[in-house]
């Protein structure tokens, strides 16, 4: 894990303007991606996560968006990149798969034409030479009988095959990064798991860097290197995985670790959760923006902390003014899961 | 391919005469319901005698019970032998002059205001919310009020008589001269077309917009295509399916009648013309082979526009006709 980082975001920050008034998505968020990492980011929707990852491929510009902040990706800034440079950035070195892969494929073009048309677009294999690829990555991210459904068309694939022929196409062209935007929020529990199992084959396998974003904590559990966790278009918490789930920091990351539900654990008469509501990025609260929902908050949180590694580890750092030795008292105190031995 | 389009082909055909049957009875019984209808009575002259009135009605069998006469002029029809009450001239014969003239017309139109409005749909959805999308709505909105015999009778005066730029209405044979029959029809076109421009660009225009925010253009993008591919192949190619649906149908209903104000302000002489004389004659049996005509273009274009659903729209399909 102590390669170089491949993709270095600092300071990124993604306002949108909006009838309502200036919408702050992303507000200084910065991290590293090494290569052949798997990083989770994590966090509830309007937290930024998506509008992080869609920004680092360029697809938030537009007349009403400001950006901000530097995306280095060997060499060239992701953030102030020229249009068509990114364009052919995208799909062919950094590439994404999305939420929903009945949506996400067009509907009118067959499976094998929309994979074929990305590895056209890039380089200049010719029709033939394309399909025959497309059938081939078909084949290799599991799926059965490949030549044949890469001349269906979506509505005739199952949820779990459309997102595997979404995976397919972001791998066309062997890509140094894929970023992977809620791939299985969609699909059902035992096709999500095959799903994750593919996404971890391909880093393990073949070093593919992995930005998985998710709302799910369990999700990352099995499968990722270092989490980030975002909460109201800030970081609020990074580390390895192992620092987030037995030594979180942030209080939001309490209460998401909290909200999971355990089958090693008696079930609760109610599922824990996060009093309140995340916050309008319009009128942001000021300080720490998870100050109204925080039940340890006190004068300081009015002041935006700054993402410090407070608790020792160089690497795990996290956005709250308490001390370690304050967030020890208080996260034994209102407890309710403390580590177990199992990974 | 062929079991469920030989069963829908069938299946058409068989509405396709029932649609027929229903246009005729129906336009039969309104004319002979209609006050002054009586034929005889008009053919007869200006100061008829009655024996001269009943004479005709023997003659022209108006004195049998409606439904044999019904069923004379349906077989006549069908036979090539129905002539028109007052010029007496062959009305299938009238018909098939007039065909090219009005195939002319509305297929050159179709055309015109199929590609001015993806052009001006296109451009507008592009421009959304800017001066010149603005102003194409508005440009829309006076192209979708304005009447075609009005925009046709100005034309035909400023450009046509006035200026003397284009001929003063009137047709000629394309396999006469080409170039004349181009001349000839360009006015009448556009005419034709306003109407529908501005009304494709505007259904067109909306719906580029709803279909730039789905999720596969997102993906496209994402893909690294061109901006132009992603509009061509992605955008466009979607919101096209219900348009090229609305220009079928359209294109149906402007053979089948449409173009009788086109034809008759231009003096085409095609069949929507001949229809407008008919009618204004209360000349029956071309009134009822012209409907007939009408009706079966009306029919053959919207099972046209079926197959062409099917095609656009890999999620229908012809035997059910409805999304899976």
């Amino acid at each position: 894990m102590s390669a170089a980082p491949i993709l270095e975001v600092s300071d990124l920050a993604v306002a949108f303007r909006t009838e309502e008034g200036v919408l702050q998505a992303v507000d200084d968020v910065g991290f590293d991606l090494r290569a052949g990492e798997f990083l989770a980011i994590v966090g509830e929707s309007g937290s930024g996560k998506s509008v992080t990852a869609l920004t680092l491929l360029g697809l938030t510009r537009g007349p009403n968006a400001t950006i901000s902040g530097t995306a280095r990706f060997v060499g060239i800034d992701l953030a102030s990149a020229g249009d068509d440079e990114l364009r052919r950035l995208r799909g062919d070195r950094i590439a994404m798969v999305f939420q929903d892969p009945m949506s996400s494929l067009n509907p009118v073009h067959r499976v094998g034409d929309q994979i074929a048309e990305q590895i056209r677009a890039h380089t200049d294999a010719s029709k033939e030479a394309a399909h025959e690829r497309a059938v081939e990555l078909l084949g290799s991210v599991g799926i059965l009988n490949p030549a044949g459904r890469s001349r269906a068309f979506p509505h005739e694939l199952s949820g779990g095959m459309r997102q595997r022929a979404m995976i397919a196409m972001a791998l066309s062209l062997e890509p140094e990064i894929l970023i992977a935007d809620e791939p299985t929020t969609a699909l059902d529990v035992t096709i999500q798991a095959q799903i994750l199992d593919l996404l971890q084959e391909l880093n393990e396998r073949r070093g593919l860097s992995v930005v998985l974003i998710t709302h799910d904590l369990g999700v990352v559990a099995e499968i990722a290197d270092r989490v980030l966790v975002m909460y109201g278009g800030r970081v609020v918490e990074q580390g390895t995985l192992d620092e987030i789930f037995y030594d979180p920091q942030h209080p939001y990351t309490w209460g998401l670790l909290g909200s999971l539900t355990r089958l090693d654990r008696p079930r609760p008469k109610r599922l824990a959760q996060i009093p309140g509501s995340p916050p309008s990025l319009v009128a942001p609260p000021a300080g720490c923006h998870f100050r109204p929902r925080c039940p340890h908050a006190f004068g300081r949180c009015g002041e935006v902390p700054g993402l410090e590694p407070r608790a020792g580890a160089a690497g795990h750092l996290d956005r709250c003014w308490l001390t370690p030795e304050e967030k020890a008292d208080k996260r034994q105190a209102g407890d309710r899961i403390a580590p177990t031995g199992s990974s | 391919m062929g079991g469920p389009m030989a069963r829908f082909a069938a299946r058409r055909l068989v509405s396709m005469l029932f649609v027929l049957f229903a246009v005729s009875v129906l336009v039969f019984l309104i004319f002979n319901v209609l006050p002054s209808g009586d034929p005889a009575v008009r053919m007869a002259g200006k100061v008829p005698t009655e024996t001269q009135v009943e004479a005709i009605r023997e003659e022209w069998g108006f004195d049998e019970p409606l439904y044999v006469q019904y069923a004379t002029m349906m077989k006549k029809i069908f036979t090539g032998d129905l002539v028109s009450y007052f010029t007496r001239l062959n009305v299938d014969e009238e018909i098939w002059k007039g065909l090219p003239r009005t195939l002319s017309l509305a297929i050159g139109a179709a055309i015109i205001w199929m590609a001015f409005a993806v052009a001006l749909g296109l451009y507008s959805a592009l421009r959304a919310g800017r001066f010149s999308d603005r102003l194409l709505t508005v440009l829309a909105l006076i192209g979708i009020s304005m009447p075609v015999f009005w925009v046709g009778a100005l034309l035909s005066y400023y450009l046509g008589y006035k200026a003397g730029i284009f001929p003063n209405g009137g047709y000629v044979e394309f396999f006469d001269s080409p170039t004349q029959w181009l001349w000839h029809l360009i006015l009448p076109w556009f005419a034709l077309a306003i109407l529908f421009i501005g009304f494709y660009s505007r259904v067109l225009r909306a719906d580029i917009l709803e279909t730039m925010d789905e999720d596969y253009v997102r993906t496209a993008r994402a893909k690294g295509l061109s901006e132009r591919r992603v509009l061509l192949s992605h955008v466009l190619r979607n919101s096209l399916i219900p348009v090229v649906t609305l220009w079928g149908l359209d294109f149906g209903a402007v053979i089948g009648g449409g173009a009788i104000l086109t034809e008759t302000v231009f003096n085409l002489q095609g069949v929507g013309q001949y229809a407008a004389d008919a009618i204004g004659q209360l000349d029956l049996p071309p009134i009822m082979a012209v409907t007939m005509f009408g009706a079966f273009f009306i029919v053959l274009l919207n099972a046209a526009v079926d197959i062409a659903y099917a095609a656009l729209d890999p999620k229908i399909r012809l035997e059910g006709g409805e999304r899976r």
